[in-house]
């Protein structure tokens, strides 16, 4: 089936056949893949789908590889849970929680886009990948290159603490660390991709890596049962995932495969010190200013995002909104998903969470709506984030008196507070 | 010693004070950068430029310097790189 008509821009239309660029040699606009989707309908369909595997690999066809998957196997389809708890606290019927937290093989949602490029990467002929990062997506790099067996480069700013770099150096990358200031390395990052003949999976591999995210969006809509939800609030860095995930529900819509209308609204959440994207949703503007990020939402601090108008649009054409997130609110929002739930995740699920309830207070998300909260990354990664806010409760000595003590102690405490 | 003759992509991003400013003009004249204009969006309180720059790598780190010590955001047509 010949699934693909190569690469379109995104601004002036202009096409290009499939190949490693990610921006338009004319107007400097993003490209990103175009499909044949008179070819795959009919084609593409539940039972197609449901007889893949159990990972976001049933929806290659809606991915923009030809060959066999060459890592990442498992990655995806994680779970989607019903939030009971979470619900009654938040004072609304059907919440759901998409729960990448638990995503293999790195724990984010990173993994989806990652694994995408990296076989892509491998179809091209490539022998190394590359990025730039001080977080999730330097992890899932590394994990997929070693998986591949290609070689890999993750560039870093040499003032990240060693902590930060532990769980993509076990890995065995090349890591190189450079000296300057963010902006120094972040040009300096570009013309390294420029250069090198590098699959730079966020570089010139754009196009197929952010494929990689619609599959979170193909998961919603088949494990609600083929049905679209009322709202998803989605955290955004670069601002890709919104729109990807906006672009998968469109898809199934296109394909036939979603049941009843598509109504969802799509919401942008973000880090009040961080958050261009949201600040432009309020003033409905499209015009982007870029922020210098101040947030403890460390994977959500892009500060002139990519895909900020893209990002911007998408709620917009959807009827969504956006909301800040205070670092306070971000701790509370972590913090209420775990004691509701049983979930931790990273602060960007905290950003997620916090704004959901915004949201919802403002009357934004009617309570009788079905939402669904994305949650992309796990908190076991970041747990410097918690710590002063968080302690154990009783200490005691090791004698069965004194845990009777301190159980009565903790009951006439717990009465008070009741009171 | 002549440093060697590169090419950048970048984008820049003008605040409000600096729309009615020459700059790009600057650029050109001051530091011997060729210039090629790919898209752009300048309103009257903001702005930006997608470009292509040529030059002497010494020039082109020169320019950019001064580009950033004058108040306009350079970055990358990728925008950000370093993703977190």
């Amino acid at each position: 089936m010949e699934k693909l008509n190569g690469l379109r821009c995104r601004e002036c239309g202009r096409r290009y056949p499939a190949a490693p660029v990610h921006v338009c040699e004319f107007c400097f606009g993003p490209v990103e893949v175009d499909y044949r989707y008179d070819a795959l309908r009919g084609v593409v369909t539940r039972e197609s789908i449901a007889a893949g595997p159990k990972s976001m690999w049933r929806y290659k066809d809606l991915l923009p590889i030809e060959g066999d998957v060459a890592v990442g196997h498992h990655v995806g389809f994680t779970p989607l849970v019903r939030a009971h708890n979470l619900a009654d606290e938040l004072g609304c019927r059907e919440v759901w929680i998409k729960n990448d937290s638990v995503c293999h093989p790195s724990w984010s949602f990173k993994d989806r886009v990652v694994s995408v490029a990296v076989t892509k990467a491998r179809e091209f002929g490539f022998d190394t990948v590359a990025c730039a990062s001080t977080g999730n997506l330097a992890n899932s790099v590394a994990a997929h290159a070693a998986e591949g067996r290609l070689k890999s480069y993750i560039f870093i700013p040499a003032d990240l603490e060693q902590g930060k770099v532990l769980a993509t150096l076990v890995y065995n990358p090349t890591l190189v660390a450079v000296h300057g200031t963010y902006d120094e390395v972040n040009r300096l990052c570009s013309e390294i991709a420029d250069k090198y003949r590098w699959a730079f999976v966020n570089v010139n591999f754009r196009p197929y890596y952010s494929e990689g995210s619609k599959t979170y969006g193909y998961e919603i809509v088949e494990q609600l049962g083929w049905k679209a939800p009322g709202h998803i609030v989605v955290p955004c860095a670069g601002g890709s995932l919104i729109t990807k995930i906006w672009k998968a529900i469109k898809e199934l819509g296109q394909l036939g495969l979603v049941d009843g209308p598509i109504a969802t609204r799509m919401h942008a959440a973000q880090a009040l010190g961080c958050g261009p994207i949201v600040t432009m949703i309020k003033k409905d503007t499209d015009v982007l200013v870029p922020v210098k990020p101040s947030t403890i939402a460390k994977s959500l601090a892009i500060g002139n995002p990519a895909d900020g108008y893209y990002a911007y649009r998408t709620t917009k054409e959807s009827g969504g909104f956006g909301e800040h997130a205070t670092d306070e609110e971000i701790i509370e929002g972590m913090l209420l998903l775990a004691r509701t739930e049983g979930i931790f995740t990273e602060t960007a699920g905290g950003v997620t969470v916090a704004a959901t309830k915004k949201l919802i207070e403002t009357g934004v998300i009617p309570r009788d709506e079905s939402v669904v909260i994305c949650v992309t990354g796990n908190g076991l990664k970041t747990p410097d984030a918690l710590v002063d806010r968080l302690e154990a409760h009783v200490k005691i000595k090791p004698s069965l008196s004194a845990f009777d003590q301190a159980l009565a102690d903790l009951k006439s405490q717990t009465a008070q507070e009741g009171r | 010693m002549v440093s060697p003759m590169t090419r950048m992509r970048v984008r820049l991003t003008f605040p409000a004070h600096l729309i009615q400013e020459p700059i790009v003009y600057r650029l050109v004249k001051d530091f011997d950068i060729v210039i090629n204009i790919r898209r752009a969006d300048v309103k009257a309180d903001y702005g930006w430029i997608a470009l292509e720059l040529d030059g002497e790598e010494a020039a082109l780190a020169r320019g950019i310097r001064w580009l950033k010590e004058t108040g306009v955001q350079v970055d990358p047509i990728e925008h950000d790189v370093v993703i977190p």
